[in-house]
């Protein structure tokens, strides 16, 4: 077994200022005067864990606990203050369904792009766009601007990107909320297939329901700490038995 | 990450640049009637108002005005619609900087080389006047895209500089417009530099836009190949702008997140 993921105490503080300085007058006047003041927000503290190759793991927790910070911490878009994340292998972030999509272009033109954005040659999309098109279900309407496409088609499209190029992780961020029923199945049935091919799945969510039914294992943080690690069902329960008593 | 790791980075997604180039290209003229056309007619048509204000208005004593005026004109539009397009690249693509890594001066970079593809279309507008002003050819006019090289550089340094600006100070975008009218102004395009008193010109000189056009100029319009220290100052300036502009955007990089 390898690590494809190693995080290492992993810290994220993020500084705010006070007040936002937006104009470069402000930030001088406040500079001369030193009263850029500052306060610190923890949003990761001293978080470890690893993910081996073939492993499916959910991040969960409440809203504001992290999780989407050491998300970003893993795909490079962020670098951590404190700490280290060791990604061994490719990433095929699972973007927010569309989010690299230009409207004015082509179904055809998008497919091409977006694989671009991903890090993919122009070569590698074309031998893989019949399957892309013909996966998406958008045969017909691959000629025409994504601007009119409903954002059941923009999803479709996204989807079959990402899980058609070759990436040793997938992560995906609570993007399967939208689709239809019969979209969501095919997107489960292609996540197992993926898992079944070896593929690292990194997932976050939290629908606890959703993550049983894919992951094997549960990360749950709060406020940026590690609340527990270990079996889905477990963390899941506990994780729920921990929000109902918050209610209280 | 250092700026070593950045670099091979963006190495490995060149392809993305080239991506990025075409989307440009494509969306540019889609939807217009004359297409790709218009490339080559905008600045025929620049030129002949300019032609007509500043022969009547203003006039100056220049041979071959109508070529004097659209080389100035093309390095100087270049210039202009390249830095601006660039100071937009990261603000505008911020939804996607968010989700997924991608080395970040890709953006800048690639506006400035599709501003620079239609650049080299409207060179076609440059030939046309040189045919019509039957300017005699020359061998040493194949040395144009020298200093077009030049201002690639150039304007890529200042793109990035801009870019990474504008997302911490949006006071940026607001003030570079004036500034492009003072360089405008600053630069010889539709007047001779022998037209200001020589205090003003040392200064003028020293602007590597000038520099660049100069060296353009000197080829298409007379054939004549320029001294060795015009063309090293254009290199020089051009070179060591496109690298501060690299180290002070690496530089800059890593807070975008914060105010994206």
């Amino acid at each position: 077994m390898s690590n494809m993921i190693e995080a290492n105490n992993v810290s994220m503080h993020f500084i705010m200022e006070q007040e936002r300085t937006n104009t470069l007058k402000e930030y001088m006047v406040k500079l001369v005067r030193r009263k850029l003041r500052f306060s610190r927000f923890t949003a990761l503290d001293n978080v470890s864990f690893n993910i081996q190759r073939g492993e499916s793991v959910a991040l969960i927790g409440q809203n504001g606990s992290g999780k989407s910070t050491m998300l970003k911490i893993i795909a490079g878009v962020m670098d951590a203050t404190e700490g280290s994340v060791r990604v061994n292998g490719s990433i095929a972030p699972l973007i927010e369904l569309g989010a690299g999509f230009d409207p004015d272009l082509t179904g055809r033109e998008n497919v091409y792009l977006n694989g671009a954005l991903l890090g993919h040659k122009h070569r590698y999309m074309q031998e893989n766009y019949d399957e892309i098109v013909s996966y998406a279900e958008l045969e017909q309407f691959i000629d025409v601007p994504v601007r009119s496409y409903s954002s059941g088609m923009i999803a479709r499209l996204g989807f079959s990107i990402a899980t058609h190029v070759q990436a040793d992780i997938l992560v995906v961020d609570e993007v399967l909320a939208v689709g239809d029923y019969n979209f969501q199945r095919k997107c489960n049935q292609r996540m197992s297939r993926m898992l079944k091919e070896g593929k690292t799945l990194l997932f976050v969510s939290h629908d606890t329901k959703l993550v049983k039914r894919l992951c094997k294992r549960a990360i749950w943080l709060d406020h940026g700490h590690l609340m527990a690690d270990g079996p889905a069902r477990e963390v899941c329960d506990a994780y729920r038995e921990w929000m109902k008593g918050q209610e209280q | 990450m250092g700026i070593i790791h950045e670099v091979k980075m963006t190495v490995r997604y060149a392809h993305l640049i080239g991506e990025l180039v075409k989307r440009d290209l494509k969306l540019k003229y889609r939807r217009s009637f004359l297409g790709y056309f218009w490339s080559l007619l905008n600045p025929l048509m620049m030129m002949s108002v300019m032609m007509v204000v500043f022969s009547y208005m203003f006039r100056f004593n220049i041979e071959n005005y109508p070529l004097y005026l659209i080389c100035g004109q093309t390095v100087f539009n270049f210039f202009n619609e390249s830095t601006n397009k660039a100071m937009y690249a990261i603000l505008e693509n911020a939804p996607l900087l968010k989700k997924v890594y991608v080395p970040k001066c890709v953006f800048p970079l690639a506006r400035v080389l599709s501003c620079f593809t239609t650049m080299a279309l409207s060179l076609l507008a440059v030939l046309i006047v040189m045919i019509f002003t039957r300017v005699q050819f020359h061998l040493s006019m194949l040395l144009f895209f020298v200093p077009l090289v030049f201002l690639l550089f150039f304007a890529s340094g200042v793109g990035m500089i801009l870019s990474g600006l504008a997302v911490k100070f949006q006071d940026v975008t607001h003030l570079y417009g004036v500034l492009t009218m003072v360089l405008m102004y600053a630069t010889p395009i539709f007047y001779p530099i022998e037209a200001v008193p020589e205090s003003v010109a040392r200064f003028i000189r020293l602007n590597p836009l000038y520099s660049i056009i100069y060296l353009f100029r000197e080829l298409m319009l007379y054939g004549r190949i320029p001294p060795a220290p015009n063309w090293l100052y254009a290199a020089g300036a051009s070179l060591a702008m496109f690298v501060l502009g690299s180290l002070l955007f690496d530089h800059m990089r890593k807070d975008f997140i914060y105010y994206i």
